[in-house]
């Protein structure tokens, strides 16, 4: 049973087939068709396909259990560590299949970065940390270039003002808000080109939460950014598409504001009005 | 009446308190109007009247059992047979011991002819203390029992009376292997002492000849210089072994924690640990029969001719491998206990699984790896079969794998096995090393512990 269908904006141009989701205009950076997930004998997701663009950020919102995590990590293939998790359907970065046979799950990795829910550094220094990637990547040749790719990553994290003369510090020694910046200058250190971010502000106060949505502003269009999220407001401030799951299934798609003020789905607007359970 | 028949009826009358209690409890509980009324249940009300009567009586026959001898002995000292015994206290005690050992029937015949005119005082003295002590004891049950039988009322907490003594027998029976412990090194310490008070502590934890045999008067022995114990003790224990234990041990956790498939560690893991259960003489067996002469045999092929056929090494090798599931179990524990989110993160950063391991994973579970290595460092240098079976007795220093080493344990069996008399130097040596090994291994354990402790609060 696949009740997904082709749900149109107004202002958008559809640019899959006809049970796709687009994005917005250009060539999407991720399209996903017809995924469905299994956990064992339990399906958890039921035929999604979505369309994810460069220049914006994607939020997924939706009840809990309703499979966002799941479809989440279909994208750079986390799914792979649950040995019971099955992946069916076409997931394609750049129009190649990254589920394909001879698809390198370790460079599809550094190419779509993920930040989790709860901060995760490694029991290792700030400087490590961001340095872990690049060196398991061989991306710098030298300690000048990595000591550069390690500024940059944490500027653009707008962390390396509060850290930079605590570098050889633990990272689990920072705050909280300060430890997921830390991951997400992580992800970005290996300069992937999408970052997806499963609740990353969940475990955050609001003064963290704001820094983080700041800096989900600061660089967007460099990468794709797909994040999940049960605040609608921050879904509403950050995102530019908005995509309603509800029971594995893909309720409806589009535009942010659209999504908001005005959804096409019944479901979706009892969601976003607080309606829902 | 002897003191087995005493405990059994007192027992038995405690039985009967339960029932009386008990009984008492069930008419009160007929008796009241509403359900609730009587705090506890027949049941606790029951054991409430037992325990006090049996508790106080078991506590006093035991304080008794320790007093009455050096009153009865009192006693029969006054009797008029007593004044022929000699003042000289040496065979005044051992006359006195005699009379004492006939009367209880331990022995028939007296070897000093003034010892059986004391066995007449002795018996009457006894007699009429363990009537004392019975009497005594009857009165205490009876006595303790009918206050807790009047006690028995519908609000007497019994219940939590119970639960009270049940908390202290349990307090108790874990004192108990602490207080044991605590007596064991209290007692190496006083054989110790006086092995020190014949042989200089410096010489003997710094002196490097080791030959107990040596040893001629009772002052100013030689010989008995440790270090080539020690040194054997570390080189198979800490060394040979820990090279075999490490790698294979933490390879294998590795392996069951990250790679097996789910079934497979189901099987492995419990394999691994009745691996720790096997009896070391088998491990003994094995070093002895099958690995040290393999092992000499191989060192004579490649050219080592002073081979020996007890060697450091097939000791150390053996025990090595008995040593792997300790290793394997704590480092599999630590490196489960790291959380997943750790491993993920690593993996999203496009890590493949053996760099996750080697820059996460291990780093993360290091200490507890460590606290596992320590617990296991200590665990070899007291173990004893393999080493009495493979490493040979002669004390040489030496860091040739091939030859023969001893270590400490192996000497203090060597020491305390045979005819020996209780208060040579030789003897002591044993209890002088055996305090050491004691030590060193409790501090191992100490600082493991502490190290397993601290990395498992880093991750609460
Ligand atoms: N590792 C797993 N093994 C088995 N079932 C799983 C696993 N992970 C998730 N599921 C199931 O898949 C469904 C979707 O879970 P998922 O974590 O994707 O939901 P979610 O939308 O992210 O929820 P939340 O908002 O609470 O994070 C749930 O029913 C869940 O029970
Ligand atoms: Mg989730």
């Amino acid at each position: 049973m696949n009740d997904i269908e082709h749900i149109e904006n107004g202002s958008e141009t559809a640019s899959g087939g006809v049970s796709s989701i687009s994005a917005g205009e250009g060539s999407p950076k991720m399209t996903t068709r017809n995924v469905e997930v299994y956990y064992g004998e339990k399906q958890a997701i039921n035929g999604v396909s979505i369309d994810i663009n460069m220049d914006n950020v994607t939020a997924f919102i939706g009840p809990s259990g309703c499979g966002k995590s799941t479809f989440l990590r279909c994208l750079n293939r986390m799914n792979d560590t649950i040995p019971i998790a099955k992946v069916t359907g076409d997931i394609e970065l750049d129009n190649e299949d990254i589920y394909a046979p001879d698809m390198d799950v370790v460079q599809l990795r550094a190419r779509v970065g993920m930040v989790f829910q709860k901060p995760n550094p490694f029991p290792k220094s700030i400087y490590d940390n961001i340095a872990y990637g690049p060196r398991i990547h061989g991306l710098a040749s030298g300690k000048d270039e990595l000591d550069h790719i390690v500024e940059t990553s944490l500027q653009r994290a707008g962390l390396w003002g509060e850290v930079q003369d605590r570098l050889d510090d633990s990272g689990t020694a920072l705050s909280g808000g300060q430890q997921q910046r830390l991951c997400i200058a992580r992800a970005i250190a290996v300069d992937p080109e999408v970052i997806l971010m499963d609740e990353p502000c969940s475990a955050l106060d609001p003064i963290a939460t704001a820094k983080i949505e700041e800096l989900i502003h600061e660089i967007r269009g460099k990468y794709a950014i797909v994040i999940v999220t049960h605040n609608m407001q921050q879904a509403a401030r950050v995102s530019q598409r908005t995509a309603f799951f509800h029971l594995g299934t893909l309720v409806e798609y589009g535009v942010t504001s659209d999504i908001f003020t005005n959804p096409t789905q019944e479901k979706t607007r009892d969601y976003i009005t607080g309606r829902y359970g | 009446m002897n003191t087995t028949t005493l405990l059994i009826l007192v027992i038995g009358l405690g039985l009967l308190g339960w029932v009386v209690g008990r009984a008492k409890a069930a008419r009160l509980v007929a008796a009241s109007s509403s359900k609730g009324s009587v705090h506890s249940l027949p049941n606790y009300h029951g054991w409430y009247v037992a325990l006090w009567g049996v508790v106080p009586a078991i506590l006093f026959l035991s304080i008794w059992n320790i007093v009455s001898p050096a009153l009865i002995t009192d006693a029969a000292l006054t009797s008029p047979a007593a004044e022929a015994l000699p003042k000289d206290g040496f065979t005044r005690g051992s006359i006195l011991a005699e009379a004492r050992s006939i009367a209880n029937g331990d022995q028939t015949k007296a070897f000093n002819p003034l010892s059986t005119s004391m066995v007449e005082p002795y018996q009457a003295a006894t007699s009429y203390y363990q009537t004392i002590g019975m009497v005594a004891a009857l009165l205490l049950v009876f006595a303790c029992g009918a206050f807790a039988w009047l006690k028995i009322k519908p609000e007497l907490r019994a219940r939590t009376k119970i639960e009270r003594v049940t908390m202290m027998t349990l307090l108790l029976a874990s004192l108990i292997a602490i207080v044991t412990t605590i007596g064991i090194f209290v007692s190496l310490i006083f054989e110790s002492a006086r092995f020190f008070s014949m042989v200089s502590p410096i010489d003997f934890l710094f002196g490097t000849e080791w030959n107990p045999k040596a040893v001629a008067g009772p002052r100013g022995e030689s010989g008995f210089g440790a270090i080539p114990l020690f040194w054997g003790t570390v080189f198979i224990g800490a060394i040979i072994a820990m090279i075999v234990a490490i790698p294979l041990g933490l390879m294998s956790a590795i392996y069951l924690t990250q790679y097996a498939p789910p079934t497979f560690r189901a099987w492995m893991k419990p394999i691994l640990e009745v691996l720790a259960g096997v009896p070391t003489v088998v491990y003994g067996y094995f070093a002895a029969l099958t690995v040290a002469p393999a092992l000499r045999d191989f060192a004579v092929s490649i050219g080592i001719s002073n081979a020996s056929s007890e060697s450091a090494l097939a000791a150390g090798v053996v025990m090595g491998i008995m040593i792997i599931p300790f290793v394997s179990s704590m480092a599999d524990d630590s490196i489960a206990a790291v959380p997943s989110a750790m491993r993920d993160g690593s993996l999203a950063m496009g890590a493949t699984k053996s760099e996750t391991i080697k820059k996460v994973l291990i780093p993360a579970a290091l200490p507890g790896v460590v606290g596992g290595v320590l617990l296991a460092v200590s665990r070899a240098i007291g173990e004893t079969m393999i080493v009495v079976m493979a490493a040979g007795l002669a004390a040489n220093m030496t860091a040739n794998p091939f030859s023969s080493v001893t270590t400490v344990t192996t000497q203090i069996v060597q020491l305390l096995t045979g005819d020996q008399e209780f208060d040579s130097p030789k003897t002591l040596a044993a209890f002088a090393l055996g305090l050491v090994l004691f030590i060193v291994t409790l501090l191992l354990n100490l600082i493991a512990l502490r190290v397993v402790k601290k990395y498992r609060e880093a991750y609460e």
